[in-house]
């Protein structure tokens, strides 16, 4: 496809990742620590974010289902997640984290579940919308102008 | 110290699980960052080299203190050549904590002089006090922006460049050929 229609197509993504929430502040720094000598830094933290945060899930996941349930290791968890979303700037991922955080500091079981599945369904989506959007940046990069 | 012997000594210490180093050049400010999450560590390490830093990164306040050559437990393991002119730590971390990691570079005759920042997402006030009276330098709340980096660092620099200056022929670097 045309490398203009592509550019295009990526500034349009970008701008409704921003215009819609997912994306704040964070993830426009990570793009400017991007240049010709380290040209692929923002998929490496996506990635590493992507990793960091399966592992969390997990951790939380099993300390949801364990019981009594421990609401400090909990939010430790939830505090590292929530401290590398922010860092990416996943603002609405961030967001269900706070609100996890809140009901575990009031050790409602109940709330931390709910809102538990908030913060994976965010995850969830913001990951999807990432990798289509990273790679259109890739394919709009490799490819020519017509 | 020859040459050849300067590259063996880095090579072994990039075998050194948990260190990451990067290029050597004495003139530039060596950083030595510590966060327990991956994440703000490439973060961190890349605002840095930006900024024309030397960095190492490492993931625990232990591994601080081990490069440091300060924790009890190992031996120093001949790292005093590679001179750290400021630590960036974050503060929530488990076992060693930020502040703990302050206060043993503050009680350490040979380290106190270096200067420590501490980052953390959460803007406490009691916080940010205690570790500024405990003689932490500065303290960022994440996530940590460019503008933050550069404003330590040039602050660092003036200074860090003032002190040479008075320092120079009487304690030179061992890494300056």
């Amino acid at each position: 496809m045309d490398r203009n229609r592509l550019q295009h197509q990526v500034a349009c993504m970008r701008r409704s990742l921003f215009d819609q929430g997912y994306l704040d502040e964070p993830f426009i720094q990570l793009e400017e620590l991007q240049d010709d000598a380290n040209p692929n830094f923002v998929q490496e933290i996506v990635t590493l974010f992507y990793s960091d945060s399966a592992r969390l899930i997990q951790n939380i996941e099993h300390a949801l289902n364990s019981r009594p349930i421990d609401f400090d290791k909990l939010d430790d968890y939830m505090h590292q997640f929530k401290g590398s979303s922010s860092s990416i700037g996943a603002k609405k991922v961030t967001n269900e984290c706070t609100v996890f955080r809140e009901y575990c500091s009031a050790e409602n079981a109940e709330g931390c579940i709910r809102s538990f599945q908030q913060v994976k369904q965010e995850y969830a989506i913001l990951r999807r919308k990432l990798e289509v959007y990273l790679q259109m940046v890739r394919q709009a990069a490799v490819s020519r102008t017509a | 110290m020859a040459v050849n012997g300067a590259v063996t000594w880095l090579r072994r210490a990039e075998e050194i699980d948990g260190y990451d180093l990067s290029a050597s050049d004495s003139e530039e400010v060596h950083v030595l960052a510590v966060d327990d999450s991956l994440v703000d560590r490439k973060v961190i390490e890349r605002l840095l080299k930006i900024t024309s830093c030397k960095v190492t990164a490492v993931d625990s306040g232990r591994r601080a203190l081990q490069f440091l050559g300060l924790d009890e437990e190992k031996e120093a393991n001949g790292f005093d050549g590679l001179k750290v002119d400021l630590i960036i730590t974050d503060y929530c971390m488990p076992g060693m904590t930020g502040y703990e990691l302050l206060k043993k570079v503050k009680e350490s005759s040979a380290f106190r002089e270096i200067p420590v920042v501490i980052m953390s997402s959460e803007n406490v006030i009691a916080r940010i006090d205690r570790c500024l009276e405990e003689g932490a330098e500065d303290f960022i709340v994440k996530p940590v922006k460019l503008s933050d980096v550069k404003r330590i660092i040039d602050y660092m620099t003036t200074d860090f460049r003032e002190g040479e200056e008075r320092r120079r022929g009487i304690n030179k670097r061992k890494l300056r050929d």
